[in-house]
């Protein structure tokens, strides 16, 4: 695993936010392809300015990143739009599932900017909705849905349009341990099929559960090791 | 490097899809649809129902003229030359039916200072604007028009003192119908009604008439048997040729001192001038519309704000700043166009509501549907460009984080 083509590439990257908050410093990191890895650290540290930079959703002030072999500084806004639409599926601790929507829509939705037809978009939809056992809730709307529930939506829709890169910012954040310990399987799940998984937590449970962990303070990586066969 | 590098396959989303997502920001909010719909709809409601009921009126006149028929020329004296005391050559009657495209002509003369009351008590002044005229025999034909109680002069008639009455002229001498002991006082003498006229759309002065026989009009005050008002039938194809010779014809003399006039374009002119109004409501519709507008412009802009997370989230899903433009816009479009077809349909509704009242058609042009429809569709994208274009430019994670 250790061998797969390199999925993503950072390379001294710093970010440096208008306001004059330095996020991030001479951050390097690479992850290969089929790896599952946590990023952890304590609250402010950078990981969620780290997990933006790594979803193209916003550029670095220094550095270079490269994801599936694309440079970012090279693409413009829509090749970046792109990129996100057909190699990242994000997910986030807020769910971010639109309320008027039933659950197969939201997730169907997943591919509306990847040109494909509705309907192929819906049996895609309900494939994936099995996959992460909420079938009998496909017409329910996301209130009637536990918290839980709604993030395994989320995920579904993440992953609709297999992604070889999925990013999960605190996914387990808003849910109690036992909810949470799905959701977690589900990524286990995604990791064992192929796809690269980038998670950032600060639950200790969760970070250990994981092969690679990646630890941020104020900015820095401060440690990165792989236990994939743990002591 | 650049050569290597792996082909994009860019983002991608149909129309349909557009407005399917378009159209699911709009249902998650039903309410907000409604009232910012709302203006528009009642400023569409406005000018349609306006321009419908002036069409649809517009409608009624048309057959009415037509009905009438647009071949009738009126022959006059020119009323700034001589006043009321102006009248045309006695040979003008028999000049003008040679004409060739004349098909009828028929006479009436003013009976100048000759009036008539109710009863032989009335005072002089209260004359009720009724002009006492002679009349030909053939005057019905001609001008179109009929009697709703008893008949016209005949030959028998037209020496005794018998009168007919226009259709004003019997209401305000509150004569009700015809009979022996139907009389009314006329130039000094008393006059058995024998006739009431129906209107007379194409002459007018005809409804506030006291018509009597040529004859029986001999002696009655100072007249003299000039006539004063010709009235003429053409055919209706060669309406305008005709026209253009009867001064000369009937007064050979000093043709500038006749007048001729078309009755049917005169009631046409009326209903123009009856559209002030119009314009006025016209412009109340434009003034709600344009409210309307500003009101889903508020409504975009507070929904652009509001669904920050949402905007961020769709960037992530791959999105281009076009598509989220787009999407706002489309919505913008989409509310205003709602308000559009609901305003169009209630203005016709209105419409027939109001012509099937009037017994009239109901007549609302299509292009008054379209351009309502058009010009929302217009109001919408107008509306909707800057809370578009703004969302389009938020950057996702601040989007997405609500900022
Ligand atoms: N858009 C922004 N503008 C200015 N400062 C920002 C912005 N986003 C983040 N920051 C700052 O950058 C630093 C890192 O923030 P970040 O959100 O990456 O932390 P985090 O590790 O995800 O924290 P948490 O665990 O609380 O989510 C913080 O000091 C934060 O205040
Ligand atoms: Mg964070």
């Amino acid at each position: 695993m250790t061998g797969g083509r390199i999925v993503v590439e950072l390379d001294g990257v710093g970010k440096l936010h208008p306001g004059g908050v330095r996020a991030l410093h001479d951050v390097s990191l690479t992850v290969r392809s089929g790896e599952l890895l946590g990023i952890v650290g304590p609250s402010g540290s950078g990981k969620s300015t780290l997990l933006n930079l790594l979803g193209t959703l916003d550029r670095p002030t220094s550095g270079r990143i490269a994801i599936d072999g694309h440079e970012l500084d090279r693409l413009d806004d829509d090749e970046l739009s792109a990129l996100r639409a057909r190699t990242i599926g994000f997910v986030f601790q807020q769910f971010h599932l639109a309320p008027g929507l039933s659950v197969v829509d939201n997730v169907a939705d997943g591919l509306v900017y990847c040109g494909v037809p509705r309907a192929r978009r819906l049996a895609a939809a309900a494939a994936v909705l099995e996959r992460v056992g909420l079938t009998h809730r496909s017409t329910h709307r996301p209130h009637e849905l536990s918290g839980g529930e709604r993030q395994r939506v989320a995920i579904a829709r993440a992953v609709i349009g297999r992604p070889p890169l999925v990013l999960a910012d605190e996914p387990t954040g808003n849910l109690d341990s036992r909810a949470g310990a799905v959701v977690l399987a589900l990524l286990h799940d995604l990791h064992d099929d192929g796809t690269t998984v980038v998670v950032i937590t600060h639950d200790e449970d969760v970070a250990r559960s994981l092969p690679r962990r990646v630890e941020i303070r104020d900015g820095r990586k401060v440690v990165d090791h792989s236990e994939r066969t743990p002591a | 490097m650049t050569t290597d590098r792996p082909r994009l396959d860019p983002s991608r989303t149909s129309p349909g899809d557009l407005v399917r997502v378009a159209g699911d920001g709009l249902r998650a909010r039903p309410m907000r649809v409604v009232l910012s719909a709302l203006g528009i709809a009642l400023g569409i409601a406005a000018m349609v129902s306006v321009l419908g009921i002036s069409s649809s009126s517009r409608a009624t006149l048309d057959a009415q003229i037509e009905a009438l028929g647009t071949n009738l020329l009126t022959v006059g004296p020119d009323d700034d030359v001589f006043g009321d005391e102006g009248h045309l050559p006695d040979s003008a009657t028999p000049m003008i039916g040679a004409v060739d495209g004349v098909e009828s002509v028929s006479a009436v003369a003013v009976l100048p200072k000759v009036k008539v009351y109710r009863t032989d008590q009335v005072p002089e002044a209260e004359s009720g604007g009724i002009a006492v005229m002679a009349a030909d025999l053939d005057l019905l034909e001609t001008v179109g028009t009929h009697p709703v109680a008893g008949s016209y002069l005949n030959r028998a008639t037209r020496d005794l003192p018998v009168v007919v009455l226009g259709h004003t002229a019997a209401a305000r001498l509150g004569v009700a119908g015809v009979g022996p002991d139907r009389q009314v006082f006329l130039g000094e003498q008393w006059f058995t009604v024998t006739g009431i006229l129906a209107p007379t759309p194409l002459a007018p002065e005809l409804d506030t008439a006291a018509l009597v026989g040529w004859p029986a009009a001999d002696g009655l005050g100072t007249f003299e048997g000039h006539p004063t008002t010709i009235y003429t039938r053409t055919d209706p194809d060669r309406v305008t040729e005709v026209r253009s010779v009867l001064a000369a014809t009937a007064n050979p003399a000093s043709p500038d001192q006749v007048s001729v006039s078309r009755p049917s374009d005169a009631l046409a002119a009326k209903q123009a001038a009856d559209a002030t109004l119009d314009s006025l409501v016209l412009g109340l519709g434009v003034v709600a519309v344009v409210v309307g507008g500003v009101g889903v412009a508020n409504t975009m802009v507070l929904s652009v704000l509001e669904r920050r997370e949402e905007i961020g989230l769709r960037r992530s899903l791959g999105a281009t700043r076009a598509h989220v433009r787009h999407q706002f816009l489309a919505e913008a479009v989409i509310l205003s166009v709602l308000g559009g077809l609901v305003g169009v349909l209630g203005g016709v509704l209105l419409t027939a509501v109001y012509a099937t009242a009037h017994g009239w058609p109901t007549v609302v042009p299509w292009w008054v549907s379209a351009a309502g429809l058009a010009v929302t569709a217009v109001l919408g994208g107008a509306a909707g460009l800057y809370p578009a274009v703004r969302a389009s430019r938020m950057s996702p994670t601040e989007a997405l984080a609500g900022r």
